[in-house]
């Protein structure tokens, strides 16, 4: 068998990803051998387990796999967020008990059979849609992320911000949303050629609202029913929202209760004087939609302490608003030389792409990051470029390069590299 | 075989045609959007000095005496700060358009019983919010033909990233 310092593809440790293979060459060798010891059961091995439910629930060992932290604006308890534990969770899809949450004024208690969209505006027909009604239309369905543009803020500030991989970077999460082409349903209402933008309204207490541009909802916008195959989720729109592929979560309307079709943008609260991006000269940018390339590796990182040296797997997450991830390095030595990662089977557009990498660490302080590209050819810039020419006060799209320090005792920390 | 797959395709897009014709009230009922141009807005006026009781009785407790320091959102100065090191963004020196203001009490406020004031009352409220930042007089009308002509500080200090198509 090849060694395995023999196959190091970059800096610091980096190996060859099909080390994984080897090994499991030697293990299966391993059960060749014949037993002598006679064999034994476990105490949940000795009695017949527990019968069928209607409803599943994870393991009880696994219940402090939660959102966290769950963040709220002074007096009050549904005006804020709470982050997706990333560094727990492998594959693309983040089960829907766990999809980061941000509410601007809670979680409405809908009754579906009372809930009604309606489309009005620049229309020939203005129309409404009950739930039932919506479910007959013919349903497209696809695996995508969803980022709140708030997502990493931490990085902007100007130390590092100690706090997990949830907590730093888990305002991102994927689900296949299944729903309803609003192309669909605005082709039956007749869009007016005036019309340019719609309107989208949520049914929470804060009646949410957010201004998007006609041709985006005329390719890839949905009104989704479905998360994960279940009806929604409360927390994520009950019983129907707005879905907008690989923009700023913000504008995918939760609770999705009317839309306008108008001939400018309203210019609503979170359109204006939230969504936007203040630059250092003082001028703000509106309207910046698609979430930018970016990647971050979930393991190892803070909180998953490394338990000595040898080899580990490097693992990640990576998506870009403007399609698919083409590319994904990773960097053992702080980014002095790059490897590629291998990507998971399922590369899709707009959605988490899941990358590994096998890294020997000998042990000694290490700097690890990834890099992710996109169709496009979009580069995922450093931090450093992220914040050029921003506002400390501009903390929306935040998609620079993430440097994990692995110390010698096997903690890992947040750093800038 | 081809044939079948481009004929599945087309049907995919055709829509069952289930939505229901809406009347001209209902949607009124609905409609709460607003437009920088005064499209939207209801019958109803308020000035500053009515909206300084309504302020106090609905807001305060959460935006602080005068629209600051309370625990939430400051809504009163940092004109001329947003180009410094420590920026403050609030209605008076950020919010490009008045309209928003109406709109989003309309929509939002007060946090913990949205939709209980009146169309005089937001107006009232919003000429106080306008009234506090310097940006009318304390007696001046806001309804629905003036309060899209009220000019925000920071109406030019915006661009698009988005470039239609």
């Amino acid at each position: 068998m090849t060694d395995i310092d023999e196959l190091p593809v970059a800096g610091n440790g980096l190996l060859d990803r099909r080390i994984f293979l080897r090994a499991g060459v030697a293990v299966s060798a391993a059960f060749l051998t014949a037993k002598a010891t006679a064999v034994e059961r476990e105490k949940w091995m000795s009695i017949p387990g527990e019968g069928m439910s209607g409803s599943g629930a994870p393991s009880a060992h696994e219940s402090h796999i939660a959102r966290a932290p769950i963040r709220s604006q002074p007096g009050t308890t549904g005006s804020g967020a709470s982050w997706t534990p990333l560094q727990f969770l492998d594959g693309i899809i983040t089960p829907s008990r766990l999809h980061f949450e941000r509410h601007h004024s809670g979680i409405p208690d809908i009754d579906p059979d009372r809930h009604r969209l309606i489309i009005h505006g620049l229309v020939e027909r203005p129309l409404s849609f009950s739930l039932d009604t919506l479910a007959r239309y013919p349903t497209v369905s696809r695996i995508q992320f969803l980022e709140c543009s708030g997502n990493s803020r931490a990085s902007m500030a100007p130390e590092p911000v100690q706090g997990n991989c949830g907590q730093l970077h888990g305002l991102v999460s994927a689900s296949e949303w299944g729903g309803v082409p609003l192309s669909v349903l605005l082709d039956e209402a007749g869009i007016k050629p005036e019309g340019k933008w719609i309107l989208a309204d949520g049914a929470d207490a804060a009646i949410m609202s957010r201004s998007v541009p006609l041709d985006k909802v005329m390719d890839d916008a949905i009104v989704a029913l479905y998360q994960n195959g279940e009806r929604l989720r409360p927390s994520n729109g009950y019983p129907m929202r707005l879905f907008l592929p690989g923009w700023e979560g913000n504008m995918s309307v939760k609770w999705l209760r009317t839309i306008k079709v108008l001939d400018q943008p309203a210019m609503t609260r979170d359109e204006t004087s939230k969504y936007s991006d203040l630059q250092a000269d003082g001028v703000s940018t509106l309207f910046s939609f698609p979430m930018g390339v970016k990647s971050v590796i979930t393991s190892p990182s803070p909180e998953l302490t490394m338990s000595g040296p040898g080899i580990y797997q490097v693992s990640g997450i990576a998506w870009s608003g403007a399609g698919s991830i083409t590319r994904v390095e990773v960097s053992a030595d702080g980014g002095q030389s790059w490897a590629d990662a291998a990507l998971d089977e399922h590369v899709l557009s707009k959605s988490l792409t899941r990358f590994r990498s096998a890294w020997h660490w000998d042990g000694g302080a290490a700097i690890i990051m990834s890099r992710a590209t996109d169709e496009d050819g979009n580069i995922q810039p450093t931090r450093t470029v992220v914040l050029e020419g921003r506002s400390p006060a501009a903390w929306y799209h935040c998609n620079g390069i993430q440097a994990w320090q692995v110390g010698a005792d096997g903690e890992v920390a947040n750093v800038y590299a | 075989m081809l044939v079948t797959l481009v004929i599945s395709t087309a049907a995919a897009e055709e829509s069952p045609n289930l939505g229901q014709a809406l009347d001209a009230e209902t949607i009124a009922r609905v409609d709460y959007a607003v437009l920088p141009n005064g499209d939207g807005l209801p019958e109803g006026s308020g000035t500053a000095v009515s909206g300084a009781t309504v302020y106090r009785q609905n807001c305060m407790a959460c935006h602080g005496e005068g629209g600051k320091e309370g625990i939430n959102d400051r809504l009163v100065g940092g004109h001329d700060s947003l180009a410094s090191e420590r920026s403050v963004k609030t209605v008076g020196s950020f919010w490009p358009y008045a309209t928003t203001i109406f709109d989003y009490l309309r929509r939002a406020m007060p946090y913990q019983t949205p939709g209980t004031l009146s169309n005089d009352e937001l107006y009232a409220v919003t000429a106080y919010l306008l009234y506090i930042n310097g940006i009318i007089g304390e007696r001046d009308i806001i309804d629905a033909e003036s309060l899209p002509r009220v000019e925000m500080p920071n109406r030019e200090g915006f661009v698009w990233d988005y470039a239609p198509e």
